[in-house]
């Protein structure tokens, strides 16, 4: 899910407004966009690309490895389950308020097909310097500035803040993943966090989560073999219970998905959890610097 | 989305062939009374969209109309979990020999539809989990493929249930068909009681419609509760913006949730309390000029946070509709901004020659002079 230059990217809804604009960003910064899919306008070119009826003719034409769809949440399920059929093996779903039950029959085709589905309701991945797929400022350098820490994280507008406050701190990043604020997720923070364990890329991962569900404790469970510093900030400390704080997957019932549950499970797994924002790159900074012979000790306990 | 207990049964349950009790809706004392007249010993049922209405006192037994009456003006009077109560369900007394759980419902983690069934009936499935977990029966089914009865069978397996073991069979598989057709998020039937005479029968239903789904539901959709809101929130809803009123007095406008929920939680560490939560996120960043409308319409708000960080949502436009907005309210509280990302030098350049204010370098240090400003 570290996205690279030599990934061929077909973009579904590539003709809307902003399926252009974005392809147009895409483009300019070093993703290589090979094809845009529309049934519509089969046969002509936009933004310099071809179009094609269908994702499977886009692949089987001029080859694609990953797919982003700008795509109303009507018509969700059936691009995603196209680009699962069609061999794609990165899909990277943008679109919020798909229907769950689409949302269940579409990771069932992933599965199925073998695709990874990133999202719903992401804003994409970047690779500072190389390339990006989805509706994140890469092309802003004050943001994103290609180095060797990764980020995690379920918004897109706190990531973006994340990542800024780590250009400027001096920290550029080796990846941003956006796994999305819906519930039900393709890419968990687990997965993510696996992928930048084992990127030689990325010496320290930041974890910016939120209140819900129970992917930051899963994650914990994997950070405790990790020897790579991570630094986690947890959103949603004052939300009120039982309302969804906009996300879908942000909400608190109980005491599941709290943000002391979250807090205490990364503490225990010797992540370091910050109060706000601009406290992450310090404690970047700190996890760097402590011995990685004493991270291992630990880790092999 | 929530519905109450009559419109479940009648619009999800009864369509879709799962037996419940004879009962009328009633709104008035007189009405439940003519209608214990017709139904005999009867159960009068509070109608609000919230679980433990027993507890509350909103379900009380009748045996003549005249009981019926006092039990209806009683519960007419009363207020559940925020609800006013507003409708009776009235239902003929049942004869119970046991009492089930079954629901349809999301599993999150394996991304699949759960149905669970368990003997102990009557209390929270949460509870029901914490006291007995191996009473509950799972099974993950995939929304692709089709159930077969031996799915249902193989559940159920082991449990003793008697002759009301194919009764069951059929209710779960059509509960799952009902959950599918209908859009689902939660469909419970809780209890799902064994009479006496051996029928199987839904005494009560929850049934949740996904929000996402409404659009492709709209028949059903009416017969909804909507969710409870201030006079502020459903002026927002009007206008497509998702606004949480709050009892703080720290108004907060930022753009997509993540950053709106930090920007709450900072407020929060500082010492301070956030007037509302109000997401500009997606396609809704062109409408901040509405959206710094309604946080100061919230008369507690004594400051204000602005913080923009533009990804998708472009800081110049949004800083253009505050900059409206602000000529037109020209607000009294003192405002705090935060801007970067897409659109930044823009966005910093208009509220600097605009409104004569320098945004915050930190997020941090705008919130902590909102803060401070507010007390």
């Amino acid at each position: 899910m570290i996205v690279r230059k030599k990934d061929r990217v077909v973009v579904l809804g590539i003709t809307g407004k902003q399926g252009t604009f974005w392809s147009e960003k895409m483009m300019a910064y070093g993703t290589d966009v090979v094809a845009g899919v529309n049934p519509k306008r089969a046969g002509e070119t936009h933004v310099g690309v071809p179009i094609f009826a269908t994702t499977a003719e886009a692949v089987a034409k001029v080859g694609g490895d990953v797919a982003v769809m700008f795509i109303p949440p009507a018509m969700a399920k059936d691009a995603a389950v196209s680009a699962a059929e069609a061999g794609i093996k990165l899909l990277v779903v943008l679109t919020e308020h798909i229907p769950a039950q689409d949302v269940m029959a579409m990771h069932g085709a992933a599965a199925r097909h073998g695709t990874r589905i990133v999202g719903p309701n992401t804003a994409g991945l970047v690779t500072p310097g190389e390339c990006f797929v989805g509706i994140m400022p890469a092309f802003v350098p004050s943001v994103f500035k290609a180095g060797r820490i990764g980020v995690i994280s379920r918004s897109g507008s706190l990531g973006t803040l994340i990542c800024l406050n780590l250009t400027r701190a001096g920290l550029g990043q080796s990846a941003f993943i956006g796994i999305g604020g819906d519930p039900m997720l393709g890419t968990t923070t687990r997965d993510a966090l696996e992928a930048l364990d084992k990127d030689s890329g990325t010496d320290a991962v930041v974890v910016v989560g939120e209140i819900g569900g129970g992917m930051e404790e899963d994650a914990a469970t994997y950070a405790k073999k990790m020897t790579k510093p991570i630094v986690a900030f947890i959103a949603g400390s004052a939300a009120p219970l039982g309302k969804k704080m906009g996300h879908a997957g942000a909400i608190v019932t109980g005491s599941a998905g709290s943000y002391a549950s979250k807090r205490q499970a990364l503490e225990a797994a010797r992540v370091t959890v910050a109060d706000t924002p601009s406290e992450i790159a310090g404690a970047v900074f700190v996890g760097l610097k402590s011995s990685r012979a004493d991270n291992k000790l630990v880790a092999n306990q | 989305m929530n519905f109450e207990e009559h419109a479940a049964k009648l619009l999800v349950l009864s369509v879709a062939g799962i037996p419940t009790l004879r009962g009328m809706l009633c709104s008035t004392a007189a009405e439940a009374a003519m209608a214990a007249t017709n139904i005999g010993p009867c159960v009068v049922k509070a109608q609000v969209p919230i679980g433990k209405r027993g507890k509350a006192g909103g379900i009380k037994l009748a045996r003549t109309s005249d009981e019926a009456r006092k039990a209806a003006e009683q519960i007419l009077l009363m207020s559940i979990g925020g609800y006013t109560v507003e409708r009776l369900l009235l239902e003929e007394q049942a004869q119970i020999a046991r009492e089930f759980y079954a629901a349809v419902l999301h599993d999150v983690v394996a991304r699949r539809p759960l149905v669970l069934f368990s003997t102990e009936g009557g209390m929270d499935i949460e509870e029901i989990a914490a006291a007995k977990p191996a009473a509950i029966r799972r099974l993950l089914l995939d929304v692709d493929s089709k159930p077969n009865a031996s799915d249902f069978a193989g559940m159920l397996k082991g449990l003793d249930l008697g002759p009301a073991e194919n009764q069951i069979m059929q209710i779960l598989e059509r509960l799952y068909t009902a959950y599918r057709k209908y859009d689902g998020e939660l469909l419970e039937i809780n209890p799902l009681a064994v009479l006496v005479d051996g029928r199987v029968i839904a005494l009560d239903c929850k049934f949740v419609l996904d929000d996402a789904a409404i659009y492709r539901q709209p028949e059903l959709a009416k017969a909804g509760v909507p969710g409870s809101m201030t006079a502020l929130e459903q002026r927002g809803a009007e206008n497509g913006l998702k606004l949480i009123q709050l009892d703080g007095n720290v108004g907060v406008l930022a753009n997509g949730a993540g950053l709106t929920m930090t920007t709450m939680d900072v407020i929060r560490h500082y010492g301070g309390k956030p007037a509302n939560f109000l997401e500009i996120g997606g396609e809704a960043y062109t409408k901040s000029e509405i959206a710094l409308d309604l946080v100061l319409s919230n008369p507690g708000v004594k400051s204000l946070v602005i913080n923009f960080c533009g990804a998708f949502a472009r800081t110049d436009v949004m800083a253009e509709g505050v900059v409206r907005a602000w000529h037109k309210l020209a607000p009294r509280v003192p405002v705090f901004f935060s801007i970067h990302g897409t659109g930044e030098n823009e966005a910093v350049a208009l509220v600097r020659n605009e409104l004569g204010i320098e945004p915050y370098d930190f997020m941090e240090d705008a919130i902590q002079a909102a803060v401070k400003a507010a007390q």
